[in-house]
C-alpha cells in the first residue's frame, strides 16, 4: 500500500490533478480574502460561483470566446458583489444573513436561467473549453489551463496589492481601523464596496473555471460546497495571499488523493470515508489555527461615518 | 496684524433636540496656541470635528488660509493644511508606524508605494520637531504617549499648518504632559497654529496664547491668557462661581474588602488593598496601567494568577453572580459596551443582575413584579426616557449611567433604603457625562459612603479624585501604590507616581 | 446620496414593511417568468393554487411546512443567540437515521418493545444525535473561538457522507433494490394522519406546539432572557451575570435537537424511511424562513406554510406552464432580500445632497 502511495505521489497525472482541483478553491480563497481584509464577510461566495459557472459557460455557449467569457463570469461576481456591498456597508444588515441570502438568490436565479434556456436537455450541452497548455515545457503544468496559470499569478499580484501599493494599505486599514482611514481622509464605505466588488470578481471567475475548464457543461449542484471550503481556507491562510496558496494546494491534495487511495486500497474502507477526509481535515485546520488567528480587527464591524 | 489663518463664523451643529454648536465664531491666528475651554459636554469636540470634517454643521461657514473650506470632508481639511489628534486615537495596531502615517498620502490608482521616500521624509519630520520615532514597529507595541507621537506626526507628515489636539494629556501622565507642551511651543516657533482643547485649567493657562471657552454650545468668551485667572475662567467655563468643595469627614468603618498580592499576568502585579465600610479609595493614574484589569478582578470577571482577592473575609470566586449575591455594586467603564445590554428595553436592564434571583421563580421571569421595580428605579434616579419598554440604546450616556447605578445602588430590594452594596466599585463613572450628570454621581457616591458602604474609585480624573477620595492609590505598569490619605499627596507626587516613580508597596 | 441614521425607528416603514416587501417580490419575480415566455397572471394563478387553492393543495403545503418549522425553529433558536447554526440539514439527517435506529432496528437489540416506549424514544434519540452532531461547532466556538459558520457547514457534508455509509451497510434495506434506502419504521411507530386520506400527519402538531413552546421559552423563561441577551451583547450580559458560554452550548444543543427532530418527524410521518435525497434542502431552506420571520417562533410557522405553499405550488404549476420550479427559490429568496431591504429603511433615511 506504501509502494502505491509513494508511486502516485511521483505520478505526473496526481500533481495535474491537485492543481487542477486547487484553481477554483485559489480564485474563491483570494476572493473572499479581499473581502475579509476589508473588513466584510461575504458568505455569497457559494451562490456567487454557481452564477459565474453559468454566465461564463452560457455566453461561450452564446459564441464569446473562453476568454469573454472569463470576463462575463467575473462581471457577474461583480454585480453580485454590489448588491452584498450595498447591504452590508452603508445599510450595515448583518453579513451572515445577507451573504445567505445572496447565495440563495444566486443560486436559485442561475438555476432558473439554466432551465429556461434549456428546457427539454437530457444531456446537458457542452463548449469547447479552455486547451491544455502543451505549449509550456513545465511538466505538470503543461496538463494546465490558463487559467490556472492565471490563478497562480495572481497569488503575488494580490500580495503585492495589498502590501506595496496605496490602494492595498486602505483596503488593509478598513478592516482594521475604519475611523483611522476616514481621519486621513479616505472613504470607508467606497473602499469596501470596491473590495467585496473585485473579491467577487474572483469569486465569479472561480465558478467560469469549473463550466470552462474542468468540466465543459453546467450542472445543477456543480459548485457542491467549494465556495464554504473557500471561507475556512481564509481563516487557515491567516488573510494571507501565500497561505492562501498553500492552504488551497494542501486540501486539493487530500481531495486527489482520497480519490487515488480508494482505487488502491480497495474494499478496505467504504468510500464515503475517504470523501469524507477533505472536510474532516479542513475542520482540523481551522481548529489548528485557532488559537493564533490574527483576525483583522474590524471584520464584521460596520462603519458609521463620526462614529468613533 | 495679519489675518487669521482660520475663520469659523456661525457654526451651528444640533443633534436631535440637542444644540452641541450655537452660532459659534472663532478665528485662529497663525503661530499662537489657542485653547479651547469647556466641561465635558460644552461642545468643544463637535466644533473641530466639523472642523476637520466628521460632521457637517447645520449652519455657518469655515475659511482656511484665506479660502472657504468645503464641510464634511477630511480630505479637504487635511489638503487645507488642518490636521487633527483624536481623543481615541485612530490607528491600526496590526500595522506599523510608516502604514499608519502613510495611508492617504497617495493616490489610489498609485501602482506602487513610494515607500523609501515616505521613510525619509518621516525621519526628518520627526527630527525637524524633536519627536523621536520607529517607522517598522507595530503600533500595537507602542506605549500610550509613543502612540500619541504618531498621531502628531501623522499630521504633521501631511503638512499640517493647524494642529488641532483633543483632550491630549487625559492618556499622560503629568510628565509626559509637559514633554507634550515642549513639543507644542517648537511647533508653534516654527509657524504652526495649535487649537488645545481642554477642561483642565493648570494646563490651559501654562500652555495657551489664548483661550477661547464654551458652554453649553455657545462662546461666551475669548480673551489672552495673561489676562486670565484660574477662578475667572472657571466662572466663565461654569455659569456661576464655584463653591469649593469641602471633603466630608467620613466614618472609617471595618475592612471589607481586601486585595493580597493580586497579579493578573500581564496587566497587574503584586497588588494590595484594604477597602473599609464608609471610605472612599481613589485608585488615580494614567488610562492603560491596569485600571482595566483591577476592575475586572472587583466585579468578579477575572480571577487573579496570584494573590487572593477577600470580601468580608470570604475569598471570592471569578463569578459576577457570587460578587453581585455578596453586595458588590459595580458600575463599569463601558456603559454602552457592557453597562447595558442595548437591544434589550429598560427594564429587562434594570433587572439583569438579578435576573434568576429574585425576579425569578422556578425558571419563569416574574414580568410583573419586575416591571414594578424598573418603574420605581427609573422614578428615583431620575432615568429620563421613552419608559421602561423602550431599548436601553435609547437612553443618553448620562440617563443610562443613572441606570447603571441606581440598580448597582438599589441591589434587589424592594425599598431604596433596604439595601446599602457592602463595595461600590466605579471606574470612570463620570466620564463623557455634562456637568449635571457629574455632579449627580459623585452625590449619589457621597450618599452611599455615609450609609457604610465602601467605595472604590478609578478614575482618570484628577480633579475627581482630589474631590471626593479619603484616600488615593496610583496605579503605574500595574502596581499599585499604597493609599494613603489624600491630604498627605501633592500633586507632583501624584504625577511622579503615575510616572512610575513610586516606593515599594506594603498592605494598606 | 447617502444613508442617514434616524432619530428614532420609524414605526411607519417597520409596519409597511412587509407590503414593500411581497409588493417588490411578485414585480421581480414576474420578470422572471415573463422571461420564460409564459403568462405572469396565469403562472402566479396556478401557484397559488397550487399551494393554497384546494383541500389537497392545503395538505400537501401543510405537510411541506411541517419539517421547515422545524428546521426554522432551529435556525431561530440558534440566530437569536448570535450563533449561527448552518448545519440544519446535516442535523436533519442524523436526526432520521436515530430515528430509524431505534424504531427500525430497535436499537440493534433486536428487542420487542411497546410503540408506546418506542416512539418517545424515537424523537428522543433524534433529537440527541442533531444536538450531538451540534455540540462539535458549539464547543469549538466556545471553546477556542472558531467560527461556527464553516464548521457547522463542512458538518453537514460530513453527515451527509456518514448517511450514506450506513445506507451502504449497517442500516440497508434488504428488500430495497439496489437503491440506497434505510430499513422501514416499524408500522406503528409511523404518525397518524392529521387528515384523512391526505398526507398531513399529526408531526404538524408537534411542530406547531413547539413553536408556541419556543415562544414562550424566550419570553417567559430565565433561559430565555439568558439567550436573547448573549446574542445582543454578550460582554455586557457576561458582566451582569449570565453564564455565556454555558448558554451557547445549551442554544446549540437545543437547534441541533430541533433539526434532529425534524428529521424523525419526515420519518415518522412522510416516507417511513430514511433515503439520500429526502431532504431537498429543507436544513437551509428554515435559515430563510427564520430570517423571513424575523426569528420569531411564531413568525416562523406562518413563514414556514408561506415558503411551503410556494414550493409546492411551484410544483403543481410547472406541470401547467413551462416556468421552472426553481422559481419558488427565486420568489422566497427576493422575498428575504426585499424584507432585509425594507426593514433596514425603518432605520436608515436616503440623503440627497
Amino acid at each position: 500500500m506504501i509502494d502505491a502511495i509513494a508511486a502516485m505521489l511521483v505520478n505526473a497525472d496526481f500533481w495535474s490533478a491537485v492543481l487542477r482541483i486547487a484553481t477554483p478553491l485559489i480564485f474563491g480563497t483570494l476572493g473572499v480574502l479581499l473581502c475579509e481584509r476589508a473588513g466584510v464577510l461575504n458568505l455569497g461566495i457559494e451562490g456567487i460561483m454557481v452564477a459565474g459557472a453559468l454566465m461564463g459557460w452560457l455566453a461561450v455557449y452564446l459564441g464569446a470566446s473562453l476568454w469573454a467569457g472569463v470576463l462575463v463570469a467575473a462581471l457577474t461576481g461583480a454585480v453580485f458583489g454590489v448588491l452584498h456591498g450595498v447591504l452590508t456597508v452603508p445599510l450595515a444588515l448583518s453579513q451572515h444573513v445577507a451573504g445567505l441570502a445572496i447565495t440563495l438568490f444566486a443560486t436559485s436565479v442561475s438555476y432558473y436561467a439554466y432551465r429556461v434556456s434549456f428546457p427539454n436537455v437530457t444531456t446537458p450541452p457542452t463548449v469547447q473549453t479552455f486547451a491544455e497548455m502543451s505549449w509550456l515545457p513545465l511538466a505538470v503544468l503543461d496538463k494546465q489551463t490558463p487559467l490556472t496559470l492565471l490563478a497562480l499569478v495572481l497569488v503575488p499580484v494580490i500580495g503585492w496589492v495589498l502590501y506595496r501599493t496605496p490602494v492595498g494599505l486602505a483596503i488593509r486599514m478598513v478592516g482594521e481601523n475604519p475611523a483611522a482611514a476616514e481621519g486621513q481622509g479616505l472613504n470607508v464605505n467606497a473602499i469596501r464596496i470596491g473590495a467585496i466588488v473585485c473579491g467577487s470578481a474572483l469569486m465569479g471567475v472561480a465558478g467560469a473555471f469549473l463550466t470552462l475548464s474542468a468540466f465543459n457543461a453546467f450542472f445543477i449542484n456543480m459548485v457542491n460546497g467549494r465556495g464554504w471550503i473557500c471561507v475556512a481556507l481564509v481563516v487557515f491562510a491567516s488573510w494571507r495571499p501565500g497561505k492562501a496558496l498553500a492552504g488551497a494546494l494542501l486540501f486539493a491534495f487530500f481531495d486527489a488523493l482520497q480519490l487515488r487511495v480508494q482505487q488502491v486500497a480497495g474494499d478496505g474502507l467504504p468510500y464515503q470515508v475517504y470523501l469524507m477526509l477533505p472536510y474532516v481535515l479542513s475542520i482540523v485546520a481551522l481548529i489548528l489555527v485557532a488559537r493564533r488567528a490574527a483576525y483583522p480587527q474590524a471584520l464584521m464591524r460596520p462603519y458609521r461615518k463620526g462614529e468613533r | 496684524m495679519t489675518s487669521p489663518v482660520l475663520r469659523m463664523t456661525g457654526i451651528t451643529k444640533r443633534f436631535g433636540a440637542l444644540v452641541a454648536n450655537d452660532a459659534i465664531t472663532l478665528d485662529v491666528n497663525g503661530g499662537e496656541v489657542l485653547a479651547l475651554l469647556g466641561e465635558n459636554g460644552a461642545g468643544k469636540s463637535t466644533l473641530v470635528s466639523i472642523l476637520f470634517g466628521h460632521y457637517v454643521a447645520d449652519a455657518g461657514t469655515i475659511e482656511a488660509f484665506g479660502q472657504p473650506l468645503p464641510p464634511g470632508d477630511p480630505a479637504a481639511a487635511l489638503a487645507a493644511g488642518i490636521g487633527m489628534v483624536h481623543q481615541h486615537f485612530t490607528l491600526a495596531e496590526n500595522l506599523s508606524v510608516l502604514d499608519n502615517i502613510m495611508l492617504g498620502t497617495e493616490s489610489l490608482w498609485r501602482p506602487i508605494s513610494a515607500r523609501r521616500a515616505a521613510r525619509a521624509r518621516l525621519q526628518d519630520t520627526a527630527q525637524r520637531f524633536g519627536l523621536a520615532v520607529a517607522p517598522d514597529a507595530r503600533v500595537g507595541d507602542l506605549s500610550v504617549g509613543e502612540r500619541q507621537r504618531v498621531e502628531i506626526l501623522k499630521a504633521l507628515f501631511r503638512d499640517a499648518r493647524v494642529l488641532i489636539l483633543d483632550e491630549p494629556t487625559a492618556v499622560l501622565t503629568p510628565q509626559e504632559s509637559e514633554s507634550l507642551f515642549a513639543t507644542l511651543k517648537h511647533l508653534v516657533a516654527q509657524g504652526l497654529s495649535v487649537i488645545f482643547i481642554s477642561h483642565k485649567l493648570d494646563e490651559v493657562l501654562r500652555v495657551s496664547d489664548r483661550i477661547a471657552v464654551l458652554r453649553g454650545g455657545r462662546m461666551v468668551a475669548t480673551l489672552p491668557a495673561r489676562d486670565a485667572g484660574k477662578n475667572k475662567l472657571a466662572e466663565l467655563m461654569v455659569g456661576r462661581p464655584l463653591a469649593r468643595t469641602l471633603a466630608k469627614p467620613h466614618l472609617r468603618g471595618d475592612v471589607v474588602c481586601e486585595l493580597r498580592g493580586v497579579g493578573v499576568t500581564g496587566a497587574l502585579h503584586d497588588v494590595s488593598l484594604a477597602l473599609r465600610a464608609g471610605e472612599i479609595v481613589a485608585v488615580a493614574g494614567v488610562s492603560g496601567n491596569g485600571q482595566a484589569a483591577l476592575a475586572d478582578v472587583l466585579c468578579g470577571l477575572r480571577a487573579p494568577d496570584a494573590g487572593s482577592v477577600a470580601l468580608e473575609g470570604i475569598t471570592m470566586r471569578a463569578e459576577p453572580r457570587a460578587w453581585i449575591g455578596a453586595g458588590v455594586a459595580r458600575v463599569p467603564e463601558d456603559r454602552h459596551a457592557v453597562g447595558v445590554i442595548g437591544d434589550l428595553p429598560v427594564w429587562e436592564n434594570a433587572i439583569a443582575e438579578h435576573y434568576r434571583k429574585p425576579f425569578a421563580s422556578a425558571g419563569l421571569v416574574r414580568r410583573a413584579s419586575s416591571r414594578a421595580y424598573a418603574r420605581r428605579l427609573v422614578e428615583r434616579y431620575d432615568v429620563r426616557g421613552a419608559g421602561i419598554d423602550a431599548p436601553a440604546r435609547s437612553l443618553s450616556g448620562g440617563n443610562m449611567q443613572k441606570l447603571i447605578l441606581g440598580r448597582a445602588l438599589t441591589g434587589a430590594a424592594a425599598r431604596a433604603d433596604d439595601y446599602v452594596p457592602v463595595l461600590i466599585v466605579a471606574n470612570q463613572p463620570t466620564w463623557g457625562l455634562d456637568i449635571g450628570a457629574v455632579g449627580y454621581v459623585h452625590q449619589q457616591l457621597l450618599d452611599a459612603c455615609a450609609r457604610g458602604s465602601a467605595v472604590l474609585l478609578i478614575s482618570e480624573d484628577l480633579d475627581e479624585i482630589l474631590q471626593l477620595a479619603d484616600r488615593i492609590a496610583v496605579i503605574h505598569a500595574g502596581r499599585l501604590t499604597p493609599a494613603r490619605p489624600a491630604r498627605e499627596w501633592t500633586l507632583p507626587a501624584i504625577g511622579l507616581a503615575m510616572a512610575g516613580a513610586i516606593e515599594s508597596p506594603h498592605a494598606a | 446620496m447617502r444613508l442617514e441614521a434616524r432619530a428614532e425607528l420609524s414605526r411607519s416603514m417597520l409596519v409597511a414593511a412587509p407590503f414593500v416587501a411581497i409588493a417588490a417580490t411578485l414585480a421581480i419575480a414576474a420578470a422572471f417568468v415573463a422571461w420564460a415566455g409564459a403568462p405572469v397572471g396565469r403562472t402566479y394563478a396556478l401557484i397559488f393554487d397550487g399551494g393554497f387553492g384546494s383541500r389537497f393543495a392545503w395538505s400537501e403545503t401543510l405537510t411541506r411546512a411541517t419539517p421547515l418549522i422545524l428546521t426554522g425553529l432551529a435556525a431561530a433558536v440558534a440566530f437569536r443567540a448570535r450563533l449561527y447554526n448552518i448545519g440544519a440539514e446535516g442535523q436533519l439527517y442524523v436526526g432520521a437515521l436515530a430515528a430509524i435506529a431505534v424504531g427500525g432496528l430497535h436499537g440493534g437489540t433486536g428487542f420487542e418493545l411497546p410503540a408506546a416506549v418506542l416512539h418517545p424514544a424515537m424523537l428522543v434519540a433524534a433529537m440527541a444525535a442533531g444536538a450531538l452532531l451540534m455540540l462539535v461547532p458549539a464547543l469549538l466556538k466556545t471553546r477556542l473561538g472558531v467560527d461556527e459558520v464553516v464548521t457547522t457547514l463542512l458538518l453537514n457534508f460530513i453527515a451527509l457522507l456518514f448517511v450514506s455509509m450506513m445506507l451502504d451497510g449497517p442500516m440497508k434495506d434488504p428488500m430495497a433494490m439496489g437503491w440506497p434506502q434505510s430499513v422501514a419504521l416499524q408500522d406503528t411507530l409511523e404518525l397518524a394522519k392529521l387528515i384523512e386520506r391526505t398526507r398531513v400527519h399529526t408531526g404538524l402538531l408537534y411542530a406547531i406546539a413547539l413553536a408556541v413552546l419556543l415562544w414562550g421559552l424566550f419570553r417567559y423563561t430565565t433561559f430565555g432572557f439568558e439567550a436573547r441577551a448573549v446574542g445582543a451583547n454578550a460582554r455586557a450580559a457576561a458582566f451582569a451575570g449570565v453564564p455565556v458560554q454555558r448558554t451557547v452550548v445549551v442554544v446549540a444543543l437545543l437547534s441541533g435537537a430541533l433539526a434532529g427532530l425534524a428529521g424523525a418527524i419526515e420519518v415518522a410521518g412522510r416516507t417511513g424511511y430514511v433515503t439520500l435525497d429526502m431532504s431537498p434542502g429543507y436544513g437551509y431552506s428554515g435559515i430563510v424562513i427564520a430570517m423571513l420571520a424575523g426569528l420569531n417562533p411564531l413568525g416562523v410557522v406562518a413563514a414556514a406554510i408561506f415558503v411551503a405553499g410556494i414550493l409546492v405550488g411551484a410544483d403543481s404549476m410547472s406541470r401547467g406552464v413551462a416556468v421552472p420550479t426553481y422559481i419558488a427559490d427565486v420568489i422566497v429568496s427576493v422575498a428575504l432580500l426585499s424584507m432585509l431591504v425594507a426593514t433596514a429603511f425603518a432605520r436608515y433615511r436616503l440623503r440627497w445632497n
